[in-house]
């Protein structure tokens, strides 16, 4: 089982869990303290266990720009786009994140169970003159109102001026790291990766001036209430970003992508099922695989579901067939031996101010 | 934080416990139990005056992380439900032996709680 190489920084401190072959931080101080930093301040994630690929070779762009239904050939140095990697049906293999760099090197972050099988399909539909290398470096992700202030701190040029999805390479006195504007938590941030050993020192220094370590746990409510996929349980090979809610990545104006034919298909004939955001009252959580019902009847099922405690009610994501799936649809939640009433609506559950 | 088990209760394989108190068993679920848990988002008891079975679901305690059944630890009559607790189980963290309380129970057969764990063979369950 891999281990991350911030492990040693915080094992006392956290209570530690697995996911996705990792062990992990689950939780630190608690739920509670952890949402509330990031929300209010500043969290600090060990996200290690992404993928980290680095490309190297000609026109890596333009080659991949054939595999995902985003236009990313004209992505300048500097910025990223939020993209997916699709199957010739419309599935979804993996969603990422590509970072366009200096000299035409492309990083991608790629979820941690996908890892595997995303190298295996870039290496199948990329050519052989594009070279492929896992990355093992630490990878801290710094989310909150207050993530830009604590990382100037350390940093030798403006944060201020780069803009969300953009990233640049940065001279701290702990040594060089990558750091992009992007996160997972529904707040300005950052995901920093580096050397092991800098990592370490970084992860220390940026608790020193007031992040507060947080744990998977508190991730997953954040990013679901920032409306935000989990691979895996929102989102797999037989959905389709049409019916994930992603049809805002699909480019059609874009010249042929793998899984295109099958999409523009879809597109026509409509999808059976979408992904909606279910709005509950009171307290209890609905969860993965809980049925939805509408009169009585089954017409889908929780994907993603918990405690929002920025909204203090149950939220989730849930497959609904198409006919249900109206914002505003009264429809109810099979937890266990009750019938929860729930409201479809947004997605995005929580937005931060400005 | 080290996790206490007080000698003077009883315990469940199942994580609750059981404190005697003017003949009435009390009880709440373990602080092993509530550091599992996390957070606590929802809790749901039984009304006073349900009858329960040794071994009985008698409510359900939920976190974000997870959710649980609790079990009757004895058989009985449930003569007192912690309702405040109900409007606010995060509370039950603070002091799972004592405000954390959730149900009483007017025991029908007060043998069974000899069949219960002790504090250290609670904790050698635990650790095994």
């Amino acid at each position: 089982m891999p281990n991350s190489p911030l492990r040693i920084c915080y094992e006392n401190q956290a209570k530690l869990t697995e996911f996705a072959d990792w062990i992990l931080p689950g939780q630190f101080a608690g739920l509670t303290v952890e949402h509330q930093a990031v929300r209010q301040r500043a969290g600090l994630f060990d996200i290690s266990h992404m993928g980290q690929i680095q490309l190297t070779g000609p026109d890596i762009l333009t080659h991949l720009e054939r595999l995902v239904p985003s236009k990313i050939a004209h992505l300048s140095p500097g910025m990223a786009k939020y993209t997916l990697l699709l199957n010739e049906q419309g599935g979804i293999l993996d969603d990422l994140i590509v970072y366009a760099q200096g000299e035409g090197g492309v990083k991608l972050i790629v979820n941690a169970a996908c890892t595997t099988k995303d190298l295996r399909w870039l290496q199948q539909h990329l050519p052989a003159t594009i070279h492929l290398e896992l990355m093992h470096g630490a990878l801290l992700a710094l989310q909150g109102p207050q993530a830009t202030a604590i990382l100037q701190t350390l940093a030798d040029s403006s944060l201020a001026a780069i803009p969300r999805f953009g990233h640049l390479m940065l001279t701290t006195p702990l040594g060089t790291v990558w750091a992009a504007r992007t996160g997972y938590t529904g707040e300005d941030g950052w995901e920093i990766q580096t050397e092991p050993h800098v990592g370490q020192a970084l992860w220390h220094e940026l608790l020193q001036k007031g992040a507060t370590p947080c744990g998977l746990v508190a991730r997953d409510v954040l990013r679901l209430e920032a409306g935000l996929h989990l691979y895996g349980q929102d989102m797999n090979e037989s959905t389709t970003p049409l019916a994930a809610g992603l049809g805002w990545v699909v480019d059609w104006h874009k010249g042929d992508f793998i899984g295109r034919t099958a999409l523009q298909m879809q597109k026509q004939a409509g999808v059976a099922q979408k992904l909606v955001g279910l709005w509950g009252t009171g307290r209890r959580i609905f969860r993965t695989g809980y049925p939805v019902l509408a009169e009585g009847k089954p017409v889908g099922h929780v994907t993603s579901g918990t405690l929002s405690l920025s909204l203090g009610r149950p939220i989730g994501l849930a497959y609904v067939d198409t006919a249900w799936a109206q914002e505003g649809t009264a429809l109810t939640v099979q937890v266990r031996d009750q019938a929860l009433p729930v409201t479809v609506g947004k997605r995005t559950f929580y937005r931060r101010a400005g | 934080m080290a996790l206490t088990y007080p000698d003077d209760l009883r315990y469940t394989p199942s994580h609750e416990y059981v404190a005697l108190k003017d003949g009435l068993a009390v009880v709440g679920i373990t602080a092993f139990a509530v550091d599992e848990l996390g957070d606590i988002t929802y809790l749901e008891l039984p009304p006073v005056g349900h009858q329960l079975q040794k071994g009985e679901r008698f409510g359900t305690i939920e976190s974000v992380k997870a959710v649980s059944d609790l079990y009757a630890p004895v058989s009985g009559i449930v003569t007192a439900v912690h309702e405040e607790l109900v409007d606010a189980p995060e509370k039950i963290a603070e002091d799972p032996y004592g405000l954390g309380w959730l149900v009483k129970i007017q025991m029908t057969q007060p043998e069974e709680i000899a069949t219960l764990l002790s504090a250290a063979d609670y904790q050698a369950q635990l650790g095994g």
